[in-house]
């Protein structure tokens, strides 16, 4: 059988729930195994996906535009943006970790902003043959995008660790909130996708055979 | 995995819908180390339940024991110019604790320390009976579903990574020593994933439906 010819739940007049994968008639709202809400298979929800997108959008804006660290020393006091960040390791010739901030601070969030946006509008328009290169670019999203918040951790342990009063002191800068909040944003974004969509086709508003 | 009629109701058990892509399938007993793929889009439906709830369980609370080691013994120790400055793991995340980036502080705590204890610390309170063989408590399908909605959220591994990358900045301005709570915060990942890997939420759905 063709992947694309598996009958789905819904296409059985089922509701699948996709917390433990048990299986119910169509219409009942609440999985009486693990409780968890039954959600029918509609593009409804791509609504939420995109409200929360926007929102990781707007905060990443300042995130990039104020400084992460505040990093005062005996020879003065300097302040570093995300970008600045990386640029400096690149200049101490800490290329490995330079790229890993670069991956996880810049290419992450923005590439997650380009598939979600992709996912989301791709969703209803391709036939179920793009389920296979969708799902993989949703299942890329959702596992990669908890790792962007490397760079707020290492603000926390630098800010906790750099105090050695005038020699050296480092402080967190208004970036480390709205760069959480963005990648927090975000994830919600992606979790809010529902993924059986994607095998859902064209006719996503077919009602059930 | 071939049924495309609506079954009675009573026989809905005998059914599996893809959580990601909502292929139906029939489930079938499996083998000791048999694991069942969705025919359509490879998401694992059963991992093999040859680990017992028991292993689970001591799993869980080795990692218990360990975050409680890495939160109170030193995690990290800067010394340069004859100043030093020793950091908890409690310390790193109350390092936004001033001004407008407070509620930070707070939800880094949540990520990297009572979020995964609050998921031990549910996974023991479903499994336990379940393990031995009596019916599952009260609330523990609530509990259940809340470790699993509270994965992606829990961040420990991406902590030890972030440190990593924090030595690296400081290796220049000062010399950094690695604390007996780093190495526990280590350990307590890779027991995290061995745990994680064991377990079948299958197997312990249908545990909690049937006993």
């Amino acid at each position: 059988m063709t992947p694309e010819a598996i009958p789905t739940a819904h296409d059985c007049g089922l509701i699948g729930c996709t917390s433990c994968g048990r299986v119910w008639p169509q219409g009942t709202a609440r999985c009486a195994r693990c409780g968890a809400p039954l959600s029918p298979v509609d593009s409804a929800g791509l609504q939420k996906v995109w409200a929360w997108l926007i929102a990781g959008i707007i905060f990443y804006i300042p995130a990039n535009l104020y400084p992460m660290l505040r990093t005062s020393t005996i020879t003065g006091s300097q302040e570093n943006t995300i970008l600045g960040g990386v640029v400096e390791l690149v200049a101490h010739h800490n290329y490995g970790v330079a790229a890993i901030v670069f991956l996880a601070s810049i290419m992450i969030p923005l590439a997650k902003f380009l598939a979600i946006s992709y996912l989301a509008l791709a969703v209803g328009h391709e036939n179920r043959a793009g389920g296979h290169r969708h799902l993989w670019l949703y299942e890329v999203v959702e596992f990669i995008g908890r790792w962007s918040m490397i760079d707020v951790f290492v603000v926390a342990i630098l800010s906790a660790l750099v105090q050695l009063g005038f020699v050296a002191s480092i402080h967190p800068g208004p970036a480390a909130v709205s760069f959480a909040l963005s990648v927090a944003f975000t994830m919600l974004s992606a979790q809010s996708f529902d993924p059986r969509l994607i095998w859902r086709g064209p006719t996503v508003n077919k009602e059930p055979q | 995995m071939l049924n495309p009629l609506p079954a009675a109701p009573d026989r809905l058990t005998e059914l599996m819908a893809c959580p990601r892509c909502d292929a139906l399938h029939r489930v079938e007993a499996l083998e000791e180390t048999q694991r069942a793929e969705c025919a359509r889009c490879g998401t694992i439906l059963i991992a093999p339940p040859a680990r017992s709830f028991l292993h689970v369980i001591a799993l869980a609370f080795t990692a218990m024991i360990l975050m409680f080691g890495a939160m109170f013994f030193p995690f990290l120790k800067i010394s340069a110019q004859g100043l030093s400055h020793d950091s908890s793991i409690f310390r790193a995340a109350m390092a936004f604790s001033d001004g407008i980036v407070a509620p930070l502080s707070l939800a880094v705590m949540l990520m990297i320390v009572a979020l995964p204890v609050v998921r031990f610390a549910a996974l023991i309170y479903v499994l336990w009976p379940l393990a031995n063989g009596r019916s599952a408590w009260p609330r523990a399908q609530r509990l259940f579903r809340l470790a699993e909605e509270l994965q992606p959220w829990s961040m420990a591994e991406i902590f030890i990574i972030g440190t990593a990358v924090a030595l690296v900045k400081v290796a220049g301005l000062a010399t950094v020593s690695l604390g007996p709570a780093f190495w526990a915060f280590c350990a307590l990942i890779i027991v995290t994933a061995l745990k994680n890997s064991f377990l079948s939420k299958w197997t312990i759905w249908q545990a909690i439906e049937q006993q």
